[in-house]
Order: C-alpha cells, then sequence, then structure tokens
C-alpha cells in the first residue's frame, strides 16, 4: 500500500492542481506544499514498525509475464533513505518557490509529479518500472527549468534533457540486450546471477560473447555517470543549476543527482560488480578528478549558484569515490562497511545541505533584486544576521565541520577509502582543504567585510522564510550529532551488500 | 561518588555549550543577559573540573589512572563506532586550567566588551570555545578530539572575525581557519591511519585502546614506506596537526594575525584554548609518539617533535624583538613558547612541556588582559612606540603586566615561568638525540628576555610619546579583578613545579611526589638554574642597554633598525613567511582554479558541443535509414510510425520533445519486436 500511496498521491495532487482552474497562485503553491509533505508522515509511520528482516513495503503487478514485464516495486532501507529525501526536499523547494514567487499551480503539479516518479525510481526493482519513472523525471524537470529559469534557460534546460536522454538510450539498449541474454530485467535476479557468474556465462555463450556484457556495464555505466555527474560528464551541470531558478535547482541537486548515485548502488554495484572491480584504478582516479576538479572550480567562479553547483560535483565525487573504492578486489569487511554507509550518509546530508544552500541563495536573490554574484555582496551579516547564521551552518556543513551532517558521511567515507587505497584517500583530502577555501571566502566576499553601500537596507530573513529553512538546518544539526538516524535504515542493506561484494572473487 | 562521576565529568564540556547554544538564540538586543549566564556556565564548569580533577589526586595504579567512559555513537554495517570520555590526570589537569582561567577571561570581557552592541552574541562564542576545548581535553577518543578539535576551529574562526566588518578581521579569520584546517587535514589522515591498522580510535578501553600496550605493539611492527614504522607515520602526521593548531613553523602563519580579534579572544586562544590543543595532542599521543624505540634511542617522531620546537622557539623569538605593536609581540613570544613546550614533549619531558604550557596559560593570558587593558587605557593604540611612561598612569596594569612579563622573561625562582623554563631546557639538555634542540632553545630563552625588556621599557617607562592629548587612564575593577589573580597563579604554581617538589611531573605520571629540597642543590639541577639565571640576565641587561631611553619622539627609528636597517626590515617582514605564502601560494591556488575555469571553458564544454552535434549527426543518419526501413518494410501499416521518425530526420533543432517520441516509438518497437519473436 504504501508504495503505491507514494506513487499516486502526489500525482493525484498534481491532478487536483491542473483541475483548480483560476487557483489563487499563493493558495495552489502552499497547498503544493502540504500535499508533498504528507509522504514524510507516511513514511515516519513506515519506519517506526521497520524491520530490518523484510521488506518496508512492496507491490507487484505481473504486466506483460511473457515479456518477462513485471511492475515490482519494493521498498528497503537503502529506498527509505532515499525516499525520506525525496518526501523532505520536494516540499521545502516548493515552500521556496511560493515564498520568492515561481510559486502556483503548474509549478507545484510539475514538482508533485516529479516526486512521484523520484519515489517510483527509488522503489522499482525491475527495469522498466525504474526506467519508466527515470524517464519521465526528466519532462516535469525539464519544463521548471524551461519555464521558470533565467535567460539562459531553453539552451540549458534542452541540454540537461539531451545529455540526460543520450545516458538513457544507453542504459535502455543494455538492458534490453540483458533481457535477451539473460532472460530477466528484475534487479533482485540479476544480481543472484551476477553473484554465481550466471550472468557472464549467458553472455560467453550469447552471440556477443563475453565483450558484449563489458558493452552493456559501460553503457549503463555512462547513463548513471551522467547523472550523477562524473567528470568529464559534468559539463551539462552548471549551465543547468544556474539557469534553473533555485527552487528547481534545490530539486536538481537535492534529488536528481541522487538517482545517479541511488543508481550506482542499487544496480552497478550488486549486478556489474566486476565491471567496477576490473576497473577500480581507473575508476576511482574519475571519481578523484571529479572531487578536485570540481572544488577547484568552485573556487574559480564567481556565481555564487556556480559556484554551489560545482561545490556539488565535488561533493558527490565522495560518493563515486567510496562506491568504486568498495568494489576493489579483496577489500576488508568493515573499509566496504564504511565506505558504502559514507556513500548513503554523504548522498542524503548533500541533498539536505545542497538544497539548503540554494534556498539561502533563493532568499538572497529575492531581495537583491537576481543579483547573485560573490563580488556584489559584502558586509550583509550586519544587516542580516539570521539569514547569515543559517546559511553560515549550511556552508560549513558542506565543509564537513563535525557536529554538522557534512561530517560523518564524509569520515566514513575517508575512512571506508583510507582503508582499501590510503593514496586515493591522501587525494582526496586536496578537495577537502578546496572546499574549505571556497566556503570560506564566499563567507567572507558576502557576509563579512564593511557593508556594501547598494545593500544598506537589506532585510533579514522574516519569520516565514525562517520558518522555511528551520527545519533543513535543525536536520543537518540531528544528523551530525546522530548519524544513526539514517544509518540505522541502511545499515541491513550495508551488511548485505558488504558480504556480496566479498564473495566476488 | 562513583556513580556521580560520569555526570560531573560531562557537565565540564556540556555546561559551556549549552550556554553557547541558549545565546545562539538570544537576539542581540537581549546581550546584557549573556554575561552572567555565560560566565555562570563556565564557574560552574570549573567547579565540576575541580571536582573531577580531585579524584584524580592520590596517585594510583594504571586501572585507576585511565578512567574510560565510552559509549557507541553510530553503527556502519555492523561495525560500531565507539566515542568516550576519559578521566586521568593529563586531562583533568587540563580541565582544571582550561575552565578557571577560561572564567577569568570571561569575567574581563564584561568590561572590555562593555560597549559592543553584539555582547551577547560575543559570549555565545567564547561559551563554544571553551566548551570546545574541554571536551577536546577530556576526550577518550582521538575522533572525538579531532571532533572538537574542529569545533575549537569553528570558535576561533568566528572569534577572530568577530570585528566582522573590518576587512582585516575577516581576512584574519580566514587565514587562521584554512592554515590550520591543512594541518587538520594531516591530523585527519593519521587518525584513519591509526584506524585502519588498529581498527580502534578509543584511547583507553581495557586493554583494547590506541594507547595501550597490544595496539601500541602491533603499530609499531608494521612498517610502512621508508621503514618508518605505521605508529611514526601516523604519529608525524599528527603532529603536522598540532603544528597547525600550535602555530609551529611554517604553519605558524595565522597566530599573529588572530589579534584582529577582541583582546580577551586572543586571551584565551594564546592561554587556554586553541594552541594549547595542538601541544596536548603530542601531549595525550605519547605513548603512540615513543613507542618503538630502544630506551636510548630515539623515536623519530619525538625526534622531529623536538626539532620542530626548537626552530619555532628560536624563529618566533628573533622576530618579536622586532615588530611594533603590543599584541603582535605576545603573538610571536607564544609562538615561540609553543615551540619551547614541543622542544619539552619531544625530549622526554612530559611533565616539563604540560608545566610550561599551564604556566603559560596563565602569565599570557595575564599579559594579554594587561596588553588589553593598556590598550583600552590609551584608548586603541597599540603601537608600543606612542606609547611610554604608562606606569605612572597605570600603576596596577603595570605591576600585573611586569607580573606576566617576568614570568616569560623567566625571571628567577618567585615565578613559575623561570622553573618551567628551567625543566624544559633540562630536558632538552638530557636527550640522548643530540644538542641542537637545547643550543636553540637556549639562544632562543636569551632573545625571550631581550624582547621583553625592549616592551616593558616602550610601553611603562620613559617619558609619554602619544601624541596628542588622550590622556591614559586605568582600567575598571572587573578588568583588573582578573588580572589580580592571574597574577597570583603565575606565582603561586611555582610551588608544584619545582624540583624541589616535582608535584605535577609525579602527578601527570601517576605516582605520588616527595619533597626533597636537596634537589635543587644537585650539580645538574644547579647548572641549569645558573644557566638561566645568566640567560635572563644577560638578555635584561641587553635589552635596557639597548632600547632604554628618554626622549618623547615616537618617529626615532629603533635601535636595531637605525644600526641595520635591512635586519630590521627583515625581522619587521616576519622574515617574509606572509610574502611568501601571498606571492606563492595563494597565487598557486588561484593558478589551478583558473586553470579548472579555462578547462572547463575550452574542453569540458566543446566537448559537450561535440558530443552534441555527433548525436545529431547520428540521429541524421538513423532516422534516414528508418525512414527508408520503414518505407520499405511497414509502407501504409505505420503511418503515424513514420511520420514521427521522418520528423525526427528532419527537425535536429535539439528539442527535447522530438527526441522524447523518437524513443519512445523506438522503444514500442523494440517491445513489439521481441514479443513477437519470443512468442
Amino acid at each position: 500500500m504504501l508504495i503505491l500511496f507514494l506513487l499516486l498521491f502526489p500525482l493525484l495532487g498534481a491532478a487536483l492542481l491542473g483541475a483548480w482552474r483560476g487557483a489563487n497562485p499563493r493558495v495552489a503553491g502552499w497547498m503544493s506544499v502540504l500535499w508533498s509533505a504528507v509522504p514524510i508522515l507516511a513514511l515516519k509511520a513506515a519506519a517506526l514498525g521497520y524491520d530490518p528482516g523484510v521488506p518496508l513495503a512492496q507491490w507487484h503487478l505481473a504486466w506483460m509475464p511473457m515479456a518477462g514485464m513485471d511492475l515490482r516495486f519494493e521498498a528497503d532501507g537503502l529506498s527509505l533513505v532515499f525516499l525520506m529525501l525525496t518526501a523532505f526536499v520536494t516540499p521545502f523547494a516548493l515552500a521556496v518557490a511560493a515564498r520568492v514567487g515561481n510559486g502556483g499551480r503548474a509549478f507545484g503539479a510539475l514538482a508533485l509529479i516529479l516526486q512521484a516518479m523520484l519515489f517510483g525510481v527509488f522503489t522499482a526493482r525491475h527495469f522498466i518500472p525504474w526506467f519508466l519513472c527515470w524517464e519521465l523525471t526528466l519532462i516535469p524537470a525539464w519544463l521548471l527549468i524551461r519555464l521558470w529559469g533565467g535567460p539562459g534557460a531553453p539552451k540549458a534546460g534542452a541540454r540537461f534533457f539531451i545529455v540526460t536522454l543520450a545516458g538513457s538510450i544507453a542504459m535502455l539498449i543494455g538492458f534490453l540486450a540483458i533481457q535477451l541474454v539473460a532472460g530477466t530485467m528484475d534487479f533482485d535476479a540479476l544480481a543472484d546471477m551476477a553473484k554465481d557468474g550466471q550472468l557472464a556465462e549467458a553472455f560467453s555463450e550469447s552471440p556477443g560473447g563475453s565483450m558484449a556484457l563489458l558493452w552493456v556495464a559501460a553503457g549503463i555505466f555512462l547513463g548513471l555517470a551522467v547523472k550523477v555527474p562524473l567528470v568529464p560528464l559534468h559539463a551539462w551541470l552548471p549551465g543547468a543549476y544556474a539557469e534553473a531558478p533555485s527552487p528547481v535547482t534545490m530539486l536538481l541537486t537535492g534529488l536528481l543527482s541522487k538517482m545517479g548515485v541511488y543508481g550506482f548502488l542499487r544496480i552497478m554495484l550488486p549486478v556489474f560488480p566486476d565491471f567496477l572491480h576490473d576497473r577500480a584504478p581507473w575508476l576511482g582516479g574519475l571519481a578523484l578528478v571529479t572531487i578536485v576538479y570540481g572544488a577547484l572550480a568552485a573556487l574559480a567562479a564567481t556565481d555564487l549558484k556556480r559556484i554551489l553547483a560545482y561545490s556539488s560535483v565535488n561533493h558527490l565525487g565522495y560518493c563515486m569515490l567510496a562506491l568504486f573504492t568498495a568494489a576493489v578486489p579483496g577489500a576488508g569487511e568493515s573499509a566496504i562497511s564504511a565506505a558504502i554507509s559514507g556513500a548513503v550518509l554523504q548522498a542524503f546530508n548533500h541533498g539536505v545541505i545542497a538544497s539548503t544552500l540554494f534556498a539561502g541563495v533563493a532568499f538572497l536573490e529575492a531581495r537583491s533584486g537576481g543579483l547573485r554574484n560573490l563580488n556584489d555582496f559584502g558586509g550583509i551579516r550586519s544587516r542580516t544576521p539570521v539569514l547569515c547564521g543559517l546559511m553560515g551552518i549550511a556552508l560549513f556543513a558542506s565543509l564537513g565541520l563535525p557536529g554538522l551532517a557534512g561530517f560523518p558521511g564524509e569520515f566514513l567515507i575517508f575512512l571506508g577509502v583510507f582503508g582499501i587505497r590510503p593514496v586515493f584517500a591522501a587525494i582526496a583530502a586536496l578537495g577537502l582543504l578546496f572546499t574549505a577555501v571556497f566556503v570560506v571566502r564566499l563567507v567572507k566576499q558576502v557576509f563579512n567585510g564593511p557593508l556594501t553601500p547598494a545593500h544598506a537596507a537589506i532585510r533579514d530573513l522574516d519569520n516565514g522564510e525562517r520558518a522555511i529553512l528551520a527545519p533543513a538546518v535543525l536536520v543537518i544539526i540531528a544528523i551530525g550529532v546522530l548519524p544513526q538516524i539514517v544509518l540505522h535504515w541502511s545499515n541491513p542493506w550495508t551488511v548485505w551488500i558488504t558480504d556480496f561484494l566479498q564473495l566476488i572473487p | 561518588m562513583a556513580d556521580a562521576l560520569p555526570i560531573l565529568l560531562w557537565l565540564v564540556p556540556l555546561l559551556p555549550f549549552a550556554a553557547a547554544g541558549i545565546l545562539a538564540f538570544l537576539p542581540d538586543a537581549a546581550g546584557r543577559r549573556a554575561a552572567p549566564l555565560a560566565i555562570g556556565a563556565i564557574a560552574a564548569s570549573c567547579v565540576c573540573a575541580f571536582l573531577v580533577f580531585g579524584t584524580t589526586l592520590g596517585g594510583g595504579h594504571e586501572a585507576v589512572a585511565h578512567r574510560a567512559f565510552n559509549f557507541p555513537w553510530f553503527t556502519f554495517g555492523e561495525v560500531p563506532l565507539q566515542l568516550g570520555l576519559l578521566l586521568d590526570p593529563l586531562g583533568a589537569a587540563m580541565a582544571a586550567m582550561v575552565t578557571f582561567v577560561s572564567a577569568w577571561i570571561f569575567v574581563y570581557s564584561i568590561g572590555y566588551m562593555e560597549t559592543d552592541r553584539r555582547f551577547g552574541r560575543f559570549f555565545g562564542f567564547l561559551s563554544l570555545f571553551a566548551g570546545a576545548m574541554l571536551l577536546l581535553v577530556l576526550s577518550n577518543s582521538l575522533l572525538l578530539l579531532f571532533i572538537a578539535w574542529e569545533l575549537v576551529g569553528l570558535a576561533s574562526y568566528l572569534l577572530i572575525g568577530f570585528y566582522f566588518d573590518k576587512p582585516a578581521a575577516a581576512a584574519a579569520a580566514q587565514k587562521a581557519f584554512i592554515t590550520t584546517r591543512i594541518g587538520d587535514l594531516a591530523f585527519l589522515l593519521g587518525m584513519l591511519w591509526l584506524y585502519s591498522d588498529a581498527g580502534t580510535l578509543l584511547f583507553y578501553d581495557n586493554g583494547a585502546g590506541l594507547l595501550e600496550s597490544d595496539a601500541l605493539a602491533s603499530l609499531a611492527g608494521i612498517t610502512t614506506g621508508g621503514g618508518l614504522a605505521v605508529s611514526a607515520a601516523a604519529s608525524l602526521l599528527l603532529l603536522v596537526g598540532a603544528m597547525g593548531k600550535s602555530g609551529q613553523v611554517p604553519l605558524h602563519v595565522w597566530l599573529p594575525d588572530a589579534m584582529e580579534g577582541p583582546t580577551p579572544v586572543s586571551a584565551l586562544i594564546h592561554a587556554a584554548t586553541m594552541v594549547a590543543a595542538g601541544v596536548f595532542l603530542v601531549a595525550r599521543m605519547h605513548p603512540l609518539f615513543s613507542v618503538g624505540a630502544a630506551p636510548d634511542e630515539v623515536a623519530p617522531a619525538l625526534a622531529a617533535t623536538a626539532w620542530v620546537g626548537a626552530a619555532t622557539a628560536l624563529f618566533a623569538a628573533i622576530v618579536a624583538v622586532g615588530q611594533n605593536d603590543i599584541k603582535r609581540i605576545l603573538a610571536y613570544s607564544t609562538i615561540s613558547q609553543l615551540g619551547f613546550m614541543m622542544v619539552a614533549l619531544g625530549t622526554g619531558g612530559m611533565g616539563a612541556g604540560m608545566f610550561h604550557l599551564i604556566a603559560h596559560a596563565f602569565f599570557k593570558a595575564l599579559l594579554f588582559l594587561s596588553a588589553g587593558s593598556v590598550i583600552h587605557g590609551c584608548r586603541g593604540e597599540q603601537d608600543i612606540r606612542r606609547m611610554g611612561g604608562l606606569v605612572k598612569e597605570m600603576p596596577w596594569t603595570f605591576l600585573t603586566y611586569a607580573t606576566g612579563m617576568m614570568a616569560l622573561a623567566g625571571f628567577p625562582f618567585v615565578f613559575s615561568g623561570f622553573w618551567s623554563k628551567e625543566a624544559v631546557l633540562h630536558s632538552a639538555e638530557q636527550w640522548p638525540g643530540g644538542h641542537g634542540p637545547f643550543l636553540l632553545a637556549v639562544a632562543a630563552a636569551l632573545l625571550t628576555a631581550f624582547y621583553m625588556t625592549r616592551q616593558a621599557l616602550l610601553v611603562f617607562f620613559g617619558r609619554a610619546r602619544k601624541p596628542g592629548v588622550l590622556h591614559p587612564h586605568e582600567s575598571p575593577a572587573s578588568m583588573l579583578t582578573p588580572m589580580f589573580v592571574l597574577a597570583a597563579g603565575t606565582i603561586l604554581l611555582v610551588v608544584v613545579g619545582t624540583p624541589a617538589w616535582p608535584w605535577l611531573e609525579s602527578y601527570l605520571a601517576g605516582h605520588p611526589a616527595s619533597l626533597d629540597f636537596g634537589a635543587l642543590i644537585r650539580p645538574e639541577s644547579l647548572k641549569l638554574i645558573a644557566l638561566s639565571l645568566a640567560l635572563v640576565t644577560t638578555g635584561v641587561g641587553l635589552g635596557w642597554k639597548v632600547f632604554q631611553r628618554e626622549d618623547s619622539d615616537s618617529t626615532l627609528p629603533d635601535p636595531i633598525e637605525h644600526r641595520t636597517p635591512g635586519l630590521w626590515k627583515a625581522l619587521g617582514a616576519a622574515l617574509y613567511f606572509d610574502a611568501f605564502n601571498n606571492a606563492v601560494v595563494i597565487r598557486l591556488c588561484a593558478l589551478c582554479g583558473a586553470l579548472a575555469a579555462a578547462l572547463e571553458r575550452f574542453f569540458f564544454l566543446p566537448l559537450l558541443a561535440l558530443g552534441e552535434s555527433l548525436g545529431a549527426a547520428f540521429a541524421r543518419i538513423t532516422g534516414e535509414a528508418d525512414h527508408r526501413a520503414l518505407n520499405r518494410g511497414f509502407n501504409g501499416v505505420c503511418d503515424a510510425l513514420r511520420s514521427g521518425a521522418s520528423a525526427t530526420s528532419r527537425r535536429q533543432s535539439g528539442r527535447p520533445q522530438t527526441y522524447l517520441r523518437a524513443i519512445g516509438i523506438g522503444m514500442a518497437a523494440l517491445v513489439f519486436l521481441y514479443l513477437w519473436i519470443s512468442w
């Protein structure tokens, strides 16, 4: 029931909003906020009775059995982490949108469709429903960028759409090949086949031979890597994040980038462990480049949204590093567990932290007439102590300050990576340093220093805006102090994947 | 008592944290109420700290000496990660010192920050600072220590940049954060290394802890690159972390700038919190630093500590001679004294190093508070060339300042600084690793007396050189009281640290101290006491001879400047470390950023564009092919399909809806094909 509720409830909201002609945009906007927040309660209720041994929820419809097409959905602890994130960030972004004037009927409806499709992505266990949801996130996201974005939005939006689509095509072809060879597109069935080598065997007997499996894995890798993104597949991202309206950027970085991470965890690791195994040094190197390059590019950027966009590239680079390092042959149990737990935690934390940061930028833009360059401000802390304080918490969380959410995730990632490939950890530490540099520089340029005369009358957050940011900041602090809140959900899956990876010869 | 102990121990850091948390929600306007809250919290914390300190008295055996209170923080996979608090002599002594000195600095701040608009915020940050430092010294886990370490860094960042609208303060805060962050990353790597080879980060855990014999032996047994044991390599990384926090060369550059914060913050940073953290880390990890070396051998990590400390002690003492800002001189003297502490720890003198740390905390806090009183009295003037003759206007401040100054310079017998420095030199002299650190430390001690004499002469003696009509005034009682208390502490600490009754050293080592006045007149003690006397006499005498003056002209060049302008310029520029960093390190960092930006613009974006046009070309070709195939194969049947496909082929506009339709149709076709084949 939970699954159907998650899939249909937001869609119902979207339909209602669509049918509600002549609604006051403000009322419609706030209704969409409330509507999209309801799944938090449903998920919380489900999580309360969460027994690690059994799935949280499942739903199954044999759609076209002769074609091996199953609408199979199942939520486990790993799903729960991402579902919670989706349930949290969507209303957060909608509230910011309603506040800064983007909100309304169409905006709310599109965001709700996006939410439903994301719920689908994070629960589907069969390629067909998973891929349908994956693709269907694109249309609302693209429309949101295109219709509410800045002057460069049409081009940036098209880029975002096409590049993701190109990746999707690679995945689609890959999975069709898998269906033809292995006779199933069910993720769990494929993981079982991968575990005892049947998948490789099936491919070596197929006309394509073993090389075909490599190509298939590479195609799926590509589709996921574009979404995260990994350098050099990131070039679409800064433009899309910068040109999208800030509330939409919150959705893009908070949720859509997590689809990629989730795909790596749910599909790449269990189904293609050999692919990751064999290329671990190269992939690790790619993740390192992503980390260091993302941080350096953030250092060089001056548009606040571009800085944060590159910082997202950098932060998700740590997730990828952990994932790829966990697949190194012969890695120890506690190191794999640490790396995987770190990647999951980091994905969740980044979703919350990055969306908070973009929310802060949205509020900043709203009161400066759209200004958002590093050098447009200066000294506004004396006028906006609360905005500065809340943004400061999110910024320091993103540089990994202990006590805030960013730290436990990054610490676990480094713990795992160091236990497997110490040199990788040492190089990745450079990313931490550069992140610190651009974060404190941002604080110095925007908030500290003498007050810029142009912003002498800038006003601080009002109560409504404080109420919008407060839950996110509370989550950031709560997870920083008690990361077990999230790890408690993902641990059973972590144990499973750790055992799984250790069995791969 | 046994049950109350963990609660008391927890209260020590949590009370200031709680005060900081409450103050964070107080608006600036409600600031006045902040002081009683913050001071009440730190005072209560101080009482708790002394109570737990009391339970560690009386020595005892190993099991009682390290009482650990561990708890699980989180579990990843099936692996639990534990943190904990530790009650042992080292941490308890530090906690007692930190709470005591901090409490008086808090009291002093009431008067000093009286007129500040953000009075409440200030006390909130101070409380955070103290709480983090207390958590650091009481931590039983390297990870918890690291967490507290970073929070100390955050608090110092907030406080150094407290006057954030001053560009210099904003820049100093940024510099402090980033410079110490470099050290922090080395610390992080060292910690990861220890975890990956020892499997725990707890210090003491019933025999399974990092600092207990099993783990130490195994860490010393694994060799890594360069023939270094893991214990030594990780220790060296931790040392780099300590160098960042404790301002050791070359990571000292942030400390002189840190005085951009309000003076009570300088006192806190230089005495009780922040810089003490690095020295404390080395002291806490001493078992790890020293493991693996035979009794007469020198452990590599300790040798590095000794040499780094000695070089820093001398370097900062040299630079201090050429500074004109009253707080900047003190800042360099802090760096130099931290070097002494490192020398002591590196040469095996745990007791000496900790004694010097605690004594220094008292007299340096005293010196900063006195300097703050001077600045307060001179209405913001900080240049000692424009002071002079203040002994008449500010007699009480002079008295307390003189106490601190004589302790720092090492005036004999009644000042704790004399005995602690003597202990440091003693430890360095006994070191089997060579005489280098000892000789450097001796030179630094001589210079210390020299530059402190200069400062005292220029500030308090001679004639007033301050132009204008502003008359210096003595500070209010709320500022003077803490100064008297710390002055008394500076002198009273003598009791626990002389060779006659080396109580502190025995206490830290966990055995009872015995009173033995004979120790004072043993040849090796006498030799060093004589040396210390000679150093301070020479230093003060030279200083007096060179800097004594009776004019009232604030523009006259310094005597050293007069004789060797080149040397003076180099000293004024702190031997060009900042200049080097600005010219090379910061530029290199900017260059990397620019390189990334160029790569983005001239490589990745064109790559994306190329990919897009290749994709468009490919679509055109396949579209054309589809068009023909469909024409031939399903002519008439698939009109809709055909028009869709041909639309794709004609309109290569990059419009996503076109691509989407193509994908949908293609997918449908494939599914259909597959069903057809497999039926």
